[in-house]
């Protein structure tokens, strides 16, 4: 399908280009150092996009992806009018009975995991004499990422639904997101209810971004809490509940307020941490304005507010013997707080975003609200964000890097003991994305990523190292990752 | 350097000139105050429209065998929706609103999600395909007058003349599409076409607007068996054409407000249109 393709002789260009950075990638796998042991594998990846679209419409996924998963502005309005393009051919009864909506994605890799300042054993195995001592633990080898079954679309016209069917690379299922849109209510664009799983309504999404590698494939701010605190909220997490949102016909202007269920998306009223949640309800409020930038491109700033509850203690039983617990009580709050953007100057993309958190001060010291806090508890609070940048050659290759900063602004007590920066996090991440082949049938690149997170005095939001202890506190961990491996979809 | 060696040479430059590929992309539009260009254009045609339009413009692409009807052929330059006489260009806006509107009950989708002036860029690139726009200038555009009033005396004349003009041939004696002809039409690529079926939907391709319709019997619908009225009919019967095809929509117009209170009051006297009837 690459038949007369205008750029053929620029295609090979590339090819060439990407050969040699393939090279430089592996050659400094193969030559980096560090003890052999576990590390975590490829987190369960994030992205998303959805050829079953690009099939139905005949569009290419460049048509709805500045580089797929990311959405370009047609993309979006493409979602925000509920996977509609307004043809008046968008209902299934137009589809061939044979069309299923559904997509497949996995990425077969490569990858390197390295991180540092964690307590191994001094003689393997931990026998007579062996002490912890200071060590890295580095691992490589091929794997395979988690994989996404999912299915979107219209269930008639102005109703539309997803549903995402996730593993991890065990093939260990949960439902990622599962939701029901009702679209355009009287006919207004402004009025779309969703109810159901689903990702909060970010300018900048991190189930769409680019970034695939262990340290990389996360956004630290949008999973960061101050270490030491028991609220397991994370921005970027898919959150339970309904949402209420409305959009321009162009989607310049977009709103979103959500009521989501207080326990971070997780169902079975239960959190994160597998305890019960509690009965509490959180709201996510968004909204964003683009501007046309000329011939520079579309210009977008957002601000966002969640302010959400989590328990401190539980309701519990001893009917068993061992107090079981029922139901989250003793609610303490937190809020989050940013504004973000999305640039473009021509080819070249900068996503900018800063957030500000707090949490009350019992969730930072992780006891129940009906006793007394520690001596030298306090609310604990950070600031930071990342600065995200595309440079899109063509709509075939996309180089992408991206800096990023969490400061603690206050620890969670009162001299700690801890140097002034524990809990900080900066991050670096950047590589390149080829999409070899690009037509309305299924999506193929070619992935190659470095990402290296310094996160001060606690192991690093990629879950490399879990299950280990930072040996010093006082110094930071360096945890890197190296990726390389084909991301497909169908 | 001889005087025949700077010959060839200027030769050579002159030839290359004329054969690169980026002389077609030095193509320009202008749209409004905006000046699109073939060069940028060239990259968003490859990112939104070489699916269907394929990469030569010729309606190639590799989603055209599956896709009715086919996407437009840009290398004839043949344009349904323009604002100019039949058999001429479009001008840059008239291309302009084509991505801009996109066309109802096709594959092609509004793009109003581009930019301005990435749109603008796109018309310069959408140029390069045909030699016609380096040696032709776009029509000049048709002179809309001002709607005539939509009274029931411009209806029933109008529907006289959807009867008078064999219009029902295509289109239907209630304007579904299917009159006698319609399952013999062909573009002009001989792929088969369906004339528009007034009963679905609430807008044409070319538009939606009362102005829209006056301007798709005047210009015609280019590369499709619709001609040009503009030599048959006057602007009063045009608008009055207007008016009665208002009352064959399954909409709330004004127009169809009227019909329905004249056919409830004189339904003997209305005869029906088709091959056996004088009109009304």
């Amino acid at each position: 399908m690459l038949r007369g393709f205008p750029i053929r002789t620029q295609a090979l260009k590339w090819s060439l280009v990407n050969l040699l950075l393939v090279g430089a990638f592996l050659l400094v796998a193969m030559f980096g150092r560090g003890s052999t042991a576990e590390a975590a594998p490829l987190g369960n990846l994030r992205i998303r996009a959805i050829p079953a679209f690009a099939r139905k419409y005949g569009l290419p996924c460049s048509a709805c992806h500045t580089a797929w998963p990311e959405l370009n502005n047609f993309g979006i309005v493409f979602r925000d009018n509920g996977y509609q393009l307004g043809n008046e051919r968008d209902s299934p009864i137009w589809q061939n009975p044979s069309y299923f909506p559904i997509t497949f994605r996995i990425t077969p890799n490569w990858h390197r995991e390295s991180t540092n300042n964690l307590a191994i054993d001094s003689v393997p195995g931990g026998g007579t004499g062996s002490t912890l001592v200071s060590g890295k633990v580095q691992q490589n080898g091929f794997d395979l990422s988690g994989m996404d079954l999912w299915s979107a679309g219209t269930l008639y016209k102005n109703i539309s639904f997803q549903l995402l069917p996730s593993s991890d690379n065990t093939a260990a299922w949960h439902f990622e997101s599962a939701w029901v849109r009702i679209d355009n209510i009287k006919n207004s664009s402004w009025l779309n209810i969703k109810a159901g799983k689903f990702e909060m309504d970010n300018l900048i999404s991190e189930k769409r971004f680019l970034f695939l590698s262990g340290n990389g494939g996360l956004y630290q701010i949008y999973h960061y809490d101050v270490p030491g605190s028991s609220n397991d909220f994370g921005y970027g997490d898919n959150q339970l509940g309904v949402e209420l949102a409305g959009h321009s016909k162009n989607s310049y202007t977009r709103y979103s307020v959500a009521v989501l269920s207080s326990n971070d998306g997780n169902v079975g009223f239960t959190s994160g941490s597998g305890l019960p949640s509690n009965r509490g309800y959180d709201v996510n409020l968004s909204f964003s304005q683009a501007f046309n930038g000329g011939t520079l491109g579309l210009q977008r700033v957002g601000a966002f507010a969640f302010v959400g509850q989590r328990p401190t203690y539980y309701e519990t039983s001893s009917s068993g013997g061992a107090p079981v617990q029922l139901v989250g009580l003793g609610n303490k709050t937190f809020y989050r707080i940013g504004v973000s953007g999305d640039f473009f100057l021509k080819k070249l993309e900068i996503l900018p975003l800063f957030m500000y958190g707090h949490d009350n001060a019992y969730l930072g010291a992780g006891v129940p609200s009906n006793t007394a806090l520690p001596a030298g508890a306090q609310a604990p609070a950070f600031v930071g964000g990342f600065l995200e940048s595309h440079y899109y050659v063509s709509p075939q290759l996309v180089f992408f890097g991206r800096f990023e900063k969490i400061n603690v602004a206050q620890q969670a007590f009162v001299n700690l003991g801890f140097p002034s920066d524990y809990g900080n996090v900066t991050a670096y991440s950047v590589g390149y994305r080829w999409y070899p082949i690009m037509f309305s049938r299924a999506g193929l690149a070619w992935h190659n990523e470095y990402s290296i997170v310094r996160s001060n005095g606690f192991l690093p939001l990629s879950g490399n190292g879990a299950g280990l202890q930072v040996f010093n506190l006082a110094n930071p961990v360096w945890s890197s990752s190296i990726m390389a491996g084909f991301d497909f979809d169908f | 350097m001889t005087r025949k060696k700077i010959l060839a040479l200027s030769a050579l430059g002159m030839a290359l000139l004329v054969v690169d590929p980026q002389f077609a992309l030095a193509q320009e539009s202008h749209v409004g105050k905006l000046s699109g260009h073939a060069a940028e254009g060239k990259q968003l045609y490859r990112r939104y429209c070489i699916g269907c339009h394929g990469p030569d413009g010729d309606s190639n692409g590799e989603n055209a065998p599956w896709i009715d009807p086919k996407p437009r052929d840009f290398t004839a330059a043949t344009f349904k929706c323009r604002s100019t006489p039949t058999g001429t260009l479009p001008t840059d806006e008239d291309l302009d609103h084509a991505i801009q509107r996109g066309f109802v009950t096709t594959n092609m989708p509004s793009w109003n999600p581009l930019t301005p002036q990435q749109r603008a860029d796109l018309v310069a690139y959408v140029k390069t395909f045909s030699p016609r726009w380096k040696t032709e200038k776009p029509g000049t555009p048709i002179n809309i007058p001002q709607e005539t009033p939509a009274t029931i005396e411009s209806i029933l004349h109008g529907r006289e003349l959807f009867q008078k003009m064999e219009c029902w041939k295509c289109h239907g004696p209630a304007g579904h599409g299917d009159g006698p002809s319609a399952a013999t039409l062909t573009d002009s690529k001989d792929n088969p076409i369906r004339p528009y079926n007034f009963s679905t939907g609430s807008r044409f391709k070319c538009g939606e607007t009362n102005q829209d319709l006056y301007r798709i019997f005047m210009t015609g619908v280019d590369g499709t068996p619709m001609p040009s009225f503009a030599d048959a009919i006057q602007p009063k019967d045009a608008w009055d054409l207007v008016h009665f095809l208002r009352t064959l929509q399954a909409l709330q117009t004004q127009e169809a407000a009227l019909w329905k209170k004249y056919a409830a009051d004189h339904a003997t006297e209305i005869k029906p249109i088709g091959p056996d009837a004088g009109g009304q």
